[in-house]
């Protein structure tokens, strides 16, 4: 079973500090680490691939130092690593990253499953992976919460819902997102990291794609962010005094008007 | 400091610290709570290939040496010392097979051990023979093509959870020293059983327990080296395994300094951070001049173990006790600096400080090892 598994390398989050002038997110000096659901999508990946067999390819959209990424799950079980970089790509929204990655996808020939973490910590939007689902004209899972079963050209897994799960099956090839509850995502063995040091990943650029120019980066974006600002937050404190059955009352006026 | 660690080391470091930031600091106040042996933690260890770290290559494993394992120990021993020592105990079982066995029962055992398959464990102690080796009443007769084992090991680490025991036994008392050996007993061997679970003031996510021999019967072939090599086998194995338990009280140490000069940075008291009073500081720089000066010592002694020197005792010892008397001193010290806070659980300090203690005593009380570098002293200087 050939696995691609979609990783990103983020800020970590116990370190973001917005800059107060700017109100942007200060990078200078953050260290950088592997969105954290896409551990727990490349866990998921390596443990099918242990079970069924196959190669986990991992997958990055990013500037040359993402190849960090790269290397960090090549300690965790990947195989390979393919590294999408080219300057055309800076600035990318969700839809133009996933036009980017189907691209890329495509350029790495046939696949049975991709693995997606549900989202990245630092967009949030959960849109690029049902994105490049849709891009790759295959069916798609998200919110993966457990993984029963990949055999016959078909997987079955638990979908996380709000009051429950869906038990699902898929027919491959094709992408699931995954949430934290799927598995513990294993650390970095020794082997896997000796393996890791001397990884050199294909680099794919703008022009290895064959992309259409116009729809990368910042020009192929049906979105811009045109402000970063922390939401202004207005506690309103109200006393209520009385015997506790009238502040029971007022209580209950209260959040009636409230309404 | 910069001790200029090789990459691969650096890698050893990473991933020892990744397991203990994410696996065991997490986890460790619950397992101390609970007395339950690290099952799950020891699996992401072995899965990590740290369980192989000391053996050979051709045997499956990492192939390091003394400095890798202190390596790896410092870093587990400061997110819990129950823990590392669970792991450290593996080692110590292994170690006996690695020094004197026969490469039929290094290929037999190794692997398993490297893979972390299996844990191993070391039975030396009994009840009248603790820093009085000669004191072993355990016995081993051959019968035919077995060995027959009789007696009682007393206080061993990982016994009921380790499946491959490296023990020690009389097989002719007249030979005095010479008398004894060393066999591996396998958890399935007839005859073979378990004592109960102790109750331990600290490293209470390991297990102690005592291996009970009636009659248990193992193949001739399980014999450790030659008959009569036991003792020797023995103290080259404490000789090898001093400085990873020095390198537990170096981890516990860095533990314990890390939570004292984080909490003295945040609590505030007449008015500033505490750490701003020169009565605290001292204290916390203390503590860090112990420590620095005993991962010297523990590092340096470890590489001068892999250079595989002829008697490496003395420093051994000194670095066994350097580092295990710093330990109990700078946990007592951590409790101290968060006072009331860290008299209580919900603290880490109290339960350094309890893991601290075991520190002193096991694998040779520091009495001992003081007794070990007296003589080493008196032979040295007879010689000139």
């Amino acid at each position: 079973m050939k696995i691609i598994v979609c990783v990103k390398q983020v800020p970590d989050a116990k370190d973001v500090r917005l800059d107060p002038k700017t109100n942007t997110m200060a990078r200078e000096g953050v260290q950088s680490i592997m969105n954290p659901y896409d551990r727990h999508a490349l866990e998921a990946a390596v443990q099918l691939k242990e079970q069924y067999g196959g190669t986990v390819t991992a997958l990055t959209m990013g500037p040359p130092q993402a190849e960090e990424t790269l290397r960090e799950a090549v300690a965790c079980g990947a195989d390979d690593a393919v590294l999408v970089s080219d300057r055309a790509f800076a600035g990318a929204d969700t839809w133009a990253t996933s036009y980017t990655l189907a691209m890329a996808v495509r350029k790495l020939g046939d696949f049975d499953l991709i693995v997606c973490g549900k989202q990245a910590i630092d967009g949030d939007t959960a849109q690029v992976g049902p994105g490049l689902a849709q891009r790759l004209d295959i069916p798609y899972v998200a919110y993966a919460r457990k993984i029963h079963s990949c055999t016959d050209g078909k997987i079955r897994l638990e979908r996380l819902m709000d009051d429950g799960y869906d038990l699902v099956e898929m027919r491959l090839p094709g992408l699931l997102t995954v949430v934290k509850e799927v598995n513990e995502p294993r650390v970095p063995s020794l082997k896997g990291k000796m393996k890791a040091k001397s990884l050199k990943a294909t680099v794919l650029t703008a022009a290895d794609l064959q992309a259409d120019p116009a729809c990368l980066g910042l020009r192929g974006s049906t979105t811009q962010v045109v402000r970063v600002f922390s939401p202004e937050f207005k506690a309103e404190r109200c006393m209520l005094t009385g015997t506790a059955a009238e502040q029971v009352d007022q209580l209950l006026a209260k959040l009636d008007s409230l309404q | 400091m910069n001790y200029f660690l090789t990459e691969e080391q650096q890698m050893i470091v990473d991933v020892a610290r990744q397991i203990t930031d994410e696996k065991i600091i997490p986890q460790r106040a619950e397992l101390d709570e609970k007395e339950e042996f690290p099952t799950e933690i020891l699996k992401t260890i072995a899965k990590a290939d740290l369980f192989g770290l000391y053996i050979p290559e051709q045997y499956g494993g990492f192939g390091g040496g003394s400095f890798d394992m202190v390596l790896a120990l410092e870093q587990f021993s400061r997110g819990c010392v129950g823990i590392a020592t669970s792991f450290a105990a593996s080692a110590l079982g292994a170690y006996p097979i690695l020094i004197s066995g026969s490469d039929e029962l290094k290929e037999r055992y190794m692997p398993v051990i490297a893979r972390g398959e299996k844990w191993a464990a070391f039975g030396l102690t009994e009840a009248n023979a603790g820093s009085d080796a000669s004191g072993i009443q355990t016995t081993a007769v051959l019968d035919g093509d077995e060995w027959v084992l009789n007696g009682t090991k007393q206080w061993i680490t990982n016994a009921g959870d380790a499946k491959i025991y490296s023990i020690i036994a009389i097989t002719d008392r007249s030979k005095g020293p010479r008398g004894a050996s060393m066999f591996v007993v396998e958890d399935t061997d007839p005859g073979f059983s378990y004592g109960v679970k102790e109750k331990k003031l600290g490293i209470r996510a390991s297990s102690t327990r005592e291996l009970i021999f009636k009659d248990c019967r193992i193949p001739k072939d399980r014999m450790i080296g030659r008959q009569g090599t036991g003792f020797f086998t023995v103290m080259r194995t404490l000789d090898l395994s001093r400085p990873g338990i020095a390198s537990l009280g170096i981890g516990l140490g860095q533990g314990a300094l890390d939570e004292a000069v984080n909490y003295a940075k945040q609590r505030v008291q007449f008015g500033r951070p505490v750490i701003s009073f020169q009565a605290v500081q001292h204290i916390l720089a203390d503590m860090a001049i112990q420590l620095e000066a005993s991962r010297a010592l523990v590092y340096a002694t470890s590489r001068y173990i892999d250079s595989d020197p002829k008697d490496m005792s003395k420093y051994s010892s000194m670095c066994k006790v350097m580092a295990t008397d710093m330990a109990m001193k700078v946990t007592t010290d951590a409790v101290q600096i968060l006072a009331g806070y860290g008299y209580m659980r919900e603290y880490p300090v109290e339960k350094m400080m309890r893991d601290a203690k075991i520190l002193q005593i096991y694998e040779g009380t520091n009495q001992i090892q003081r007794n070990v570098i007296g003589q080493a002293l008196n032979k040295e200087y007879s010689r000139s």
